[in-house]
């Protein structure tokens, strides 16, 4: 029941995500379009992206065990997933994150 | 000392930062080499992460050197309960500020991998842990989880020589970790990323006991020692056990002291043995070492000399028992705290561990005199190619503290090999006794004589060795028309020759 209120709220969307990055690279700046080209095709309206720049707060990299960059992090829905990547293969994004592709003609 | 140079003097060609573990420092003649990345190979159990740890904790406490520890392998609370065992508290240094632990969990059914990437998020957390304590050492243990964590071996090789260039472009000493491969040192081939400085680490057990060694692969620009060390983790944290590096320089007592039988005495110049020397009785059973060793103890304490027998035959309550026997009151000794006796079986711990064991009591013990008894029994599992390193470290440990030692020395076999003692103990030791049956006329006597003593003028001559209720004598041998007479049959002589003398 929960969930479903969840996921009814605006502001607390079904999938949370969280992309890292370390500044403005191609890697990133790809990373970022590929995300959100994916997300608005086969996750309208049930998404929210927060991007973190390692650069700017290095103390976050702990906490989701990140290494790699870019890095996705699928918060919710549990359990925890990630990313690695500039996200450029779309199926396999929608594999990592779990998402049923919606059919596109 | 002022530690400031003489400008005559030549700078090392390569600055290296000391590590603070017992003997590795010795071996690699001043530590590992300053803010470059050292790899440490072994097997699983090798003593890597505890190598790793010490480094980090003595750099932060002995030389003022802040160090990140990054773990890939177990959490920072695994490891912190798991070198508590050393007395090293992580926690206490973590809350100082003097090292970070960073535990990198890397989980591969969590990771989803699609298109390129890099290592930065890595390399920025390092970098914000080396920043917020200005360290100056980081451990990597062990690299390798990478490997089985991602997937891209490509990228993750382009990003591990960026790593190293990267360590050392900001000057970290720092240690790396990796498993022991099959051909190569490590699984996985980091040695080619680190090519400065490479230990391998091996436990092996050979005839049930189980010795850990070191050895120092490659120092690039360094001289180094190329032997395999053992090395031991006890109670103070890793400990290498360098023979040859040991230089010859205690310095050498004129002082004398007694072994406790005046006729023994009388043969060595009169004076007995020189302080901080090492003597050796080799016989074969039942010929009166032990008891030479207590006499030995009873005139030390006599003196108020403190002593350590180290026993590897009898209880400390046996000891004092049969000692009585000959009028050898040790228990007096140990009730005024003058006398420890420490029995066990050496090998059923390494003849290397219980090294560390005998250094520890020496060291907290301060005694004037050692007695080991038997030696012989050290070397019981071990063979001697292995054990004379061992023994030439504790002679010469001894001998710098200036304690006077005596070994006894267990012989096999008869008359001709008695010479030959175990293990070229002989040529380590200083002054060396030697004790023998002789089996004559129906009837079993001991005999002793001086087979060297350095830098004493020593007698040459046998005597007969007594054992009585009053303790340990020495009689002149009995030389006459009809050749060397002992026992019972130099009694009847000479009491002949008393009453032909009468008459």
């Amino acid at each position: 029941m929960s969930t479903k209120k969840k996921s009814a709220r605006r502001d607390e969307p079904a999938f949370q995500l969280r992309l890292y990055v370390a500044g403005q690279t191609t890697k990133s700046l790809g990373a970022f379009a590929n995300l959100k080209r994916i997300c608005e095709t086969h996750l309208a309206g049930q998404y929210s992206i927060e991007v973190i720049d390692l650069l700017k707060n290095p103390q976050l990299a702990a906490g989701d065990q990140i290494l790699a960059v870019p890095t996705l992090v699928r918060r919710l829905p549990q359990p925890i997933k990630k990313i690695i990547g500039d996200l450029s293969n779309e199926d396999r994004v929608l594999v990592g994150l779990d998402v049923v592709p919606v059919k596109t003609a | 000392m002022p530690s400031k140079k003489s400008p005559t003097d030549r700078s090392p060609p390569l600055p290296k930062v000391r590590t603070g573990i017992m003997g590795l420092d010795e071996i690699t003649g001043g530590g590992l080499p300053a803010g470059r990345p050292t790899l440490v190979a072994g097997s699983a159990g090798a003593g890597k992460t505890m190598l790793a740890v010490e480094f980090i904790v003595r750099g932060a406490t002995q030389f003022g050197e802040p160090g990140v520890f990054m773990m890939f392998e177990e959490n920072a609370e695994e490891l912190t309960a798991n070198v508590r065992s050393l007395g090293f508290d992580l926690d206490k240094l973590v809350a100082q500020k003097k090292i970070v632990l960073d535990y990198v969990r890397i989980e591969r059914s969590e990771i989803e991998e699609t298109g390129e990437y890099d290592l930065e998020g890595l390399f920025i957390r390092l970098g914000h842990a080396i920043d917020s304590i200005k360290a100056k050492r980081v451990v990597l243990d062990t690299l390798e989880a990478l490997f089985s964590g991602l997937p891209n071996h490509a990228i993750l090789r382009a990003e591990l020589r960026r790593l190293f260039r990267w360590l050392k472009d900001r000057g970290m000493t720092a240690i790396i970790t990796g498993e022991a491969g099959e051909k190569t040192i490590t699984r996985y081939g980091l040695e080619e990323y680190v090519a400065d400085c490479v230990i391998a680490l091996d436990h092996r057990v050979n005839e049930q006991i189980s010795t850990r060694r070191l050895r120092v692969v490659k120092y690039r620009g360094s001289v180094h020692g190329t032997n395999e060390y053992p090395f031991l983790i006890g109670d103070h944290g890793l400990s290498v056990l360098p023979i040859t590096s040991l230089r010859l320089d205690h310095k050498a007592s004129p002082q004398r002291v007694s072994l406790g039988v005046p006729a023994l005495d009388e043969m060595l110049g009169g004076k007995g043995v020189y302080r901080g020397s090492s003597v050796l009785v080799s016989g074969a059973s039942g010929t009166g070492k032990t008891t030479i060793g207590a006499t030995f103890i009873d005139a030390a304490c006599r003196r108020g000399e403190r002593c350590l027998l180290f026993a590897y035959e009898e209880s400390p309550s046996q000891i004092i028992r049969n000692m009585r026997s000959v009028g050898i009151n040790l228990g007096r000794w140990i009730d005024q705290g003058l006398l420890e006796i420490h029995s066990s079986r050496p090998t059923l711990q390494g003849l290397e561990q219980h090294l560390v064991m005998m250094h520890d009591v020496v060291a907290s013990f301060h005694p004037s005199v050692v007695v080991v008894d038997p030696i012989s029994n050290l070397t019981l599992e071990e063979n001697e190619s292995q054990i004379k390193p061992t023994l030439m470290r504790l002679i010469d440990f001894l001998k710098q503290q200036q304690i006077t030692t005596l070994f006894a020395s267990l012989t096999h076999g008869e008359s001709n090999s008695l010479e030959v003692s175990q293990v070229g103990v002989s040529s380590l030791t200083d002054t060396w006794l030697l004790l023998r049956n002789v089996e004559f006329d129906g009837e079993r006597n001991r005999t002793l004589y001086v087979l060297k003593a350095r830098g004493i003028a020593h007698s040459n001559q046998v005597r007969e060795f007594l054992l009585s209720r009053d303790g340990v004598d020495l009689v002149e041998v009995y030389r006459g028309a009809k050749g060397v007479l002992i026992g019972s049959a130099r009694i009847a002589q000479l009491a002949s020759e008393t009453k032909t003398k009468k008459r």
